[in-house]
């Protein structure tokens, strides 16, 4: 469209002088208008870019900074020097490295438990054939629109019961026994490899067990990255039931050792509080970073596929 | 012979299903034990104190619908946490589907940098909800943050951001902007899945722009805008844990949410009927929205095959 002036102007540049002139003019100012859209198109996403990324500037930058420098105004950008001591100094103002601990803890439990119960399931909604699979696979979708908060006191007095209360267990176990999301996502991706190849399997007289493990988890590798990253980070960033669950400071995962540890400083910490947030946030960016095309994959694939 | 043979292979079909089906169950019975001792069985346990007075300690008293009766009629603070929740869903979902489409519109124009800029927009939905809690505190602070920093520095006046009761909901709706990436990604894939040819063809019909992301584009991708419009909602009737760190529902109960006031019912004061019945209200409006939202859905989602 933009290039169709330089084109005529070519077919005329037998034409009259005066008209070649006019043809590149135009031309010229059909090239300004593509670079003023081109630069009104970036301006527009570098000023979004902007507020996305400056919360993260900010954390890291107050990270570095002395306590007053913090609460000094107009606030400086840059720390005058930065303070590198605060990322130690952070991890002995609270328990930090218990925390982590705790949280890594939980995390990779709850990520086998998880690849476990929901491999297994989408192998049965989607590799076997048998009578009420698919209404009990609606079951597993109608529970995706429930919200936590009707099952979360009946839970609790369970796991009380059990006397789980302050411990792992009911941050852990639940991921043993399957979660719809995934079952569902894995089992988008089991039906979609052709049948051919666990038939062949299944001739040579392999088990159930040993076509998922032998020939369908190999290939749905990708799946299982999306399920192990998306379980991962949300157990690492899980809030409402450690707040539940866990009383003793000795159990604490990160954002919840994080939370408290906020509530008792307030401002007066604040480069600490923000060298802690920084040393919660930039493990989990670095992780983005290395798994950013399954990151996409995944959300587009849960995004899409609805 | 053949009368003998009839009803043994009949037989043996019908065990053959039998096995089938036990296999079948064998491989989802992780998701079956857990959907019936995680999902079922509080789920009517949750039914049943909701018609209690229940604080653990004691065995529940039953006390009929009088927790439905005064949370409708006798609860000023369960009025307020409703309406603070309708105002939060409504407005960001609104301005963040806004914010995400239009992103993801740009960034479908052929820009330079797209997987930059896609990066810098996705970054922030990895951040924990519990760390962007702090850094937004930090940011929002009325006299050392930047926000009032850049609003003093342009000659604007600054804002008491969650401070005040009228400026509380407005920020956390600015806040929950910066996690839009995760819709951005899911419109972009979804405009990126376009047919070139629709595009082309209404290019040479003489299509404007506007026309071609009015009559094209939104409605191809209204099926992904729909569904993730679903999980938004749903997600943000449950919002907590930013309410919980930053503003602890106040000030003046302004950031009270549904399911903040929920907790506190449940967990700070112990009573766990009452809150029962509360999520049950909530489960029941969660379902109305969904269902008002899908009877809508006929009107302006376009499924492309259909």
């Amino acid at each position: 469209m933009v290039s169709s002036p330089l084109n005529s102007a070519g077919h005329l540049g037998r034409g009259a002088p005066s008209q070649t002139r006019k043809q590149t003019l135009h031309s010229r100012s059909a090239i300004a208008k593509r670079w003023l859209t081109t630069l009104s198109k970036h301006a527009v996403l570098i000023f979004f870019g902007v507020f996305f990324v400056l919360p993260l500037v900010w954390m890291l930058t107050t990270a570095l900074k002395t306590d007053p420098e913090v609460l000094r105004y107009p606030p400086t950008l840059l720390p005058a020097t930065p303070i590198w001591q605060n990322f130690p100094d952070a991890f002995n103002f609270v328990p930090f490295g218990t925390y982590v601990r705790n949280s890594l803890w939980v995390s990779f439990t709850s990520v086998v438990g998880t690849l476990l119960s929901c491999t297994l399931a989408a192998y049965g909604f989607s590799r076997l054939e048998w009578k009420g699979r698919d209404v009990l696979f609606i079951l597993v979708l109608s529970t995706l629109m429930l919200p936590y908060q009707v099952t979360m006191v009946p839970l609790y007095v369970l796991f009380n019961s059990f006397g789980w209360v302050n411990t792992f267990n009911p941050l852990i176990i639940p991921h043993f026994f399957g979660n719809a999301f995934f079952i569902f996502l894995l089992r988008q991706f089991f039906l979609g490899i052709p049948k051919d190849l666990s038939d062949a399997a299944v001739m040579d007289g392999c088990s159930d067990l040993r076509v998922l493990w032998s020939v369908i988890l190999p290939l749905a590798r990708p799946a299982l990255m999306v399920v192990t990253l998306f379980q991962f980070l949300s157990s690492w960033n899980e809030f409402l039931t450690p707040l539940i669950y866990l009383n003793d400071k000795e159990l604490f995962t990160i954002s919840l050792g994080l939370a408290t540890m906020r509530s008792a400083y307030g401002l007066s910490r604040f480069s600490l509080i923000m060298a802690a947030t920084s040393l919660f946030v930039v493990p989990v960016i670095i992780l983005f970073f290395f798994a950013q095309k399954t990151f996409i994959q995944g959300i587009t694939f849960t995004g899409m596929k609805g | 012979m053949q009368a003998v043979n009839q009803p043994l292979k009949f037989h043996s079909r019908r065990s053959k299903e039998i096995k089938k089906t036990l296999k079948g169950l064998a491989f989802i019975s992780p998701w079956l034990i857990g959907f019936v001792a995680f999902g079922v069985l509080p789920i009517l346990a949750s039914f049943y104190f909701s018609l209690t007075t229940y604080s653990v300690l004691q065995a529940p008293r039953w006390t009929g619908l009088d927790n439905y009766v005064q949370l409708l009629t006798d609860d000023q603070l369960f009025r307020v946490s409703l309406g603070n929740t309708l105002y939060y869903t409504f407005f960001s979902n609104l301005i963040g589907g806004i914010v995400a489409l239009s992103l993801a519109m740009l960034l479908n124009m052929n820009v330079r940098f797209l997987s930059f800029y896609r990066t810098v927009f996705y970054v922030p939905v990895v951040v924990p909800t519990v760390a962007s809690a702090i850094i937004w505190l930090w940011l929002f602070n009325p006299q050392y943050g930047i926000f009032n920093f850049i609003l003093n520095a342009v000659g604007a006046t600054p804002i008491p951001w969650l401070t005040s009761p009228q400026w509380s909901k407005p920020s956390l709706i600015l806040m929950s902007l910066w996690s839009v990436g995760n819709a951005i990604v899911i419109f972009l894939a979804a405009l990126q899945d376009i047919p070139k040819e629709l595009m082309e063809a209404a290019e040479l019909d003489g299509a404007s722009a506007w026309q071609k992301v009015w009559r094209i584009q939104i409605p191809m991708i209204s099926s992904v805008v729909f569904f993730n419009l679903v999980i938004g909602l749903i997600g943000s009737f449950q919002v907590f844990s930013q309410a919980y760190v930053m503003t602890s529902g106040g000030p003046a109960d302004s950031t009270l949410f549904y399911a903040l006031y929920l907790y506190q019912n449940a967990f700070e004061f112990f009573k766990m009927g009452y809150a029962s019945a509360q999520a049950w209200i909530l489960f029941v409006i969660i379902l109305a929205v969904s269902l008002l939202v899908f009877k809508s859905s006929n009107r302006w989602v376009y499924y492309a095959g259909r």
